[in-house]
């Protein structure tokens, strides 16, 4: 695989998605109205794995609904590949921060159904299917309910059930938030081999620095809300293709995490304070 | 409790039951009995009255007409909660506008629309049909209704992203989703349909368990009125059994009807 520099080709190569100059406000039920983002712009570019990291609350997983075309942006402009965004951005895959699996279907069938609504007949669309829960190691969790499996397994049939139909932009929010620290490495380094396969621009939001730095071609930090924006951008110089576990060994990751945490510790402060938390 | 146990433990609780009912009717203390046997026939009188019904065949005939009833009562509310149910939760505005007469309807007691539906119906099973869909019909309308409206917005979101059109979202989330809280009160709708037919045949029918019941007591026939309510007590139960079959088939998907299942 080619090795590092991503960054630099970035550039050159089309733009996935841009945001420029969004403004997010959500109006509340007692008539008043709160600004979640503001001025927030971002470009990835295609095939480019860009990692957003900020504080609770701050307006990451309200940013990959709007990316996603769920709603539109109350200021400012969206373009997928160079096209301003209407509606459902049919374009992308999003990997959602909540449960989304259908619990009245059976893992094989939560994974096939996304080829079923495009058409695709059902033998076909389960034989895929079949194929993706190998990928992602649930080759024999096919006929149980998503009841049945576990916090980790549903996350991943959830990513079979996003990539089984091959989006050209792959959205994930907090994808392993609640998982274990060994089944987070274990998923980051299946998620950067299925990357790997065909390099899809990524826009992955995580509250974890160290995960966002070792999967990465770019970190974005948000400040805290409201009115939340984009404070950082920082390009990740680490070669490819990366093991997760060991990346993290390297004085580099070290150096970019200092730098990185520097900025990110006053807006989680600013953060905490602002939920009441702390 | 391992369910042998649970059930000698259950057996255990009808044999003192009925102990207790036939030496209280039966033996008197201190020259009294204490449940005049006129007011609470005794156990004999009643098992040999619900042989007699089983054996003569007569039974049959009224377990049939109340099934009938049920059975009709049960589907037509179910299909009609179902429709107007659906409906209204694509619709927020026809539910805004029907809102107050759906509460003002649901409210009143279905007793005294028992009259009019004789008026209506005649003394037939329409009348009793007409009965249990006032009942079944809410409470499918209600689960429907609220199954549609309570599918998680994330689940919701997640269809659209797989590219689900109108059509697909509704047979592949609305209809799941709405049908799970449907099944949730199945036990519920199935009881009041049942309800239904024995209210309306006991205020008025020529046929059917409430029938019975209404008969015996026009005679002051105490055992015939127990005979009655517990071949309707089984009746009842037998049907539920059969309900609780038929969600667990349906419900595989769900938490619950899973544990219930491997505990079975
Ligand atoms: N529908 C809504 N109405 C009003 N406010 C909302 C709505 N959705 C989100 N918000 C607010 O917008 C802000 C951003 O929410 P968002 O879910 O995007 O946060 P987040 O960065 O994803 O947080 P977390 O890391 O905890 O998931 C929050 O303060 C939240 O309360
Ligand atoms: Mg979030």
């Amino acid at each position: 695989m080619s090795n590092g520099a991503s960054g630099a080709e970035a550039h050159s190569r089309t733009t996935a998605v841009a945001l420029s100059d969004v403004n997010i406000t959500f109006r509340l039920a007692d008539s008043g109205s709160y600004t979640a983002v503001e001025g927030a712009s971002l470009e990835v570019a295609d095939g480019e794995f860009v990692a957003i990291v900020g504080p609770t609350g701050c307006g990451k997983s309200t940013l990959l609904n709007v990316t996603a075309g769920l709603f539109p942006p109350s200021q400012g402009r969206v373009d997928i590949f160079g096209a301003n965004l209407a509606g459902l951005n049919r374009q992308s895959g999003y990997l959602f921060q909540s449960e989304a699996l259908f619990p009245w279907k059976t893992a094989l069938e939560n994974v096939a159904i996304g080829l079923e609504t495009a058409g695709t007949p059902q033998s076909e669309a389960r034989a895929r299917a079949q194929d993706w829960l190998t990928r992602v190691g649930l080759g024999h969790f096919g006929p149980r309910y998503p009841h049945m499996l576990s916090g980790g397994q549903r996350k991943r049939v959830g990513l079979a059930q996003v990539l089984i139909r091959d989006p050209k932009i792959l959205l994930m929010d907090e994808p392993f938030g609640p998982l274990d620290a060994q089944t987070r490495q274990i998923m980051g380094n299946l998620l950067l081999d299925l990357w790997s396969a065909d390099r899809k621009a990524v826009m992955f939001v995580t509250h974890d620095l160290e995960e966002a730095i070792a999967l990465s071609d770019r970190v974005v930090i948000m400040s805290a809300g409201p009115a939340a924006r984009i404070i950082g951008d920082w390009r990740v110089p680490l070669t490819r293709p990366r093991d997760t576990a060991e990346v993290k060994l390297d004085p580099e990751f070290h150096r970019l995490h200092r730098d990185i945490w520097q900025t990110l510790k006053a807006e989680v402060m600013k953060g905490y304070e602002q939920t009441g938390g702390g | 409790m391992t369910r042998g146990r649970l059930l000698s433990l259950q057996f255990l609780i009808a044999v003192i039951t009925l102990l207790a009912w036939h030496l209280a009717t039966t033996v008197p203390i201190g020259g009294v009995t204490l449940l005049p046997p006129f007011f609470f026939s005794n156990p004999v009188d009643v098992a040999a009255r619900i042989f007699k019904w089983f054996a003569e065949g007569t039974i049959w005939k009224h377990l049939w007409v109340t099934l009938i009833e049920a059975m009709l009562a049960f589907v037509i509310g179910s299909v009609a909660g179902v429709l107007i149910g659906f409906w209204f939760a694509q619709q927020p505005r026809v539910a805004a506008v029907f809102d107050p007469y759906v509460k003002a309807i649901n409210a009143l007691p279905r007793v005294v629309l028992a009259p009019i539906f004789t008026l209506w119906f005649g003394l037939g099973i329409w009348s009793k049909v007409a009965l249990g869909v006032t009942l079944v019909f809410f409470i499918v309308f209600f689960n429907v209704y609220q199954g549609v409206k309570e599918v998680s917005p994330t689940v919701l979101a997640n269809a659209r992203m797989l590219g689900m059109n109108d059509r697909q979202l509704m047979r592949h989330v609305y209809w799941p989703s709405a049908l799970s809280w449907m099944f949730s009160s199945l036990h519920t709708s199935v009881g009041f349909a049942v309800v239904g037919a024995v209210v309306g045949e006991y205020l008025g029918s020529a046929a059917g368990l409430g029938y019975i019941i209404q008969q015996a007591e026009g005679v002051f026939d105490v055992a015939g009125v127990f005979a009655g309510m517990f071949v309707l007590a089984a009746f009842v139960i037998a049907i539920d059994w059969l309900v609780t079959l038929t969600e667990n088939r349906l419900l595989v998907w769900r938490p619950v009807a899973a544990e219930t299942r491997t505990q079975a």
